[in-house]
């Protein structure tokens, strides 16, 4: 048979992006709001996630799905609260999809879950690529990673819903410029929210805590 | 990879010859990774042994300011014209398959 050429053009994320459709209809359905939480290791999700569980958990019914490579550190420490957590291992593999948080859906009572925060896996590279079903994308950067992150990873910043600049209680020990960060965000993403906290010190908090409950409204 | 060989099974394909990738420079795809990869799913598949082809798309990006489209160089996101730090992504995040040939 002679070789011939068949035109394609079709999206090589097209399957994965509908995964996520179908995640987010099925949260609709049983009216869960899903956060995803994005950043590099070590910025803070967990204690960020923690510190909101601890604010809200008289109000809303809380889960939590994490994403990491190995290991069930973070699912435990959620657990340790009473709060359920779905542990995604990717086994290697340095980001979330949408069938792995399908499957981790499968896992909760999503009729007696308010809101769920999806840890991603710490990366700011791929995990921007994949769409998961959140209904809001969050990207965490820390005070000590430096302000030049958005323009290094530009990707996460542009689809972010919310950026925050976790530890600033370290600010006067770090090059981080806080008067300009601000201008790089709404350069790159002029409809992103930005927050400045502390979720060791609670400083800024009060902030981030409105906007869950915008999302949550 | 399963997009491939929907597709090539669709089209009543019996081999798969090459694959024509379009990669924006934006999406963090490693092409040596990409290939390493699809020489172990292609196994046993009608794209075992198959080309792959890539086309990069370079970062590309316009001023908000002065509507300005400008090349991504060394992570400078000003604007060469106005100076302007607004600036959006308009090119170098796509993924997709051009094409495949196939016989």
């Amino acid at each position: 048979m002679a070789a011939r050429t068949i035109t394609i053009k079709e999206n090589i994320l097209g399957a994965n992006a509908e995964q996520a459709e179908i995640n987010r209809k099925r949260l609709d359905g049983h009216h869960v709001r899903m956060i995803n939480i994005m950043s590099s290791p070590g910025s803070g999700k967990t204690s960020l996630i923690m510190q909101t569980i601890h604010r809200f958990r008289n109000k809303y019914r809380i889960a939590v799905i994490e994403g990491d490579v190995a290991s069930s550190i973070d699912a435990d420490k959620i657990t340790q609260q009473n709060i359920p957590a779905i542990q995604i291992n990717t086994s290697g593999g340095c980001h979330l999809d949408a069938r792995m948080v399908q499957t981790a859906l499968d896992g909760l009572d999503l009729d007696r879950i308010d809101l769920i925060f999806l840890e991603n896996v710490g990366n700011l590279v791929c995990t921007a690529d994949f769409d998961l079903g959140a209904h809001k994308d969050v990207v965490i950067l820390s005070v000590p990673e430096g302000d030049d992150k958005p323009h290094k990873y530009p990707v996460a910043f542009i689809e972010a819903d919310a950026v925050l600049v976790n530890k600033i209680d370290v600010l006067p020990y770090f090059d981080f410029n806080s008067d300009t960060f601000p201008e790089i965000i709404s350069g790159l993403n002029p409809s992103a929210r930005l927050f400045s906290l502390s979720a060791k010190t609670g400083e800024g908090m009060e902030r981030w805590f409105s906007w869950i409950e915008e999302t949550l409204s | 990879m399963s997009l491939a060989l929907k597709t090539a099974a669709t089209a009543g394909a019996r081999k798969i010859i090459s694959i024509h990738l379009v990669v924006g420079d934006y999406t963090g795809v490693v092409e040596d990774a990409v290939s390493f990869y699809f020489g172990f799913l292609s196994k046993d598949t009608i794209a075992a042994g198959a080309r792959i082809d890539y086309t990069h798309v370079p970062g590309q990006l316009r001023c908000r300011d002065c509507d300005v489209l400008f090349p991504l160089q060394k992570h400078d996101f000003h604007c060469p014209k106005c100076d302007g730090k607004r600036v959006e992504i308009v090119g170098g995040r796509e993924l997709y398959i051009e094409n495949m040939e196939v016989e």
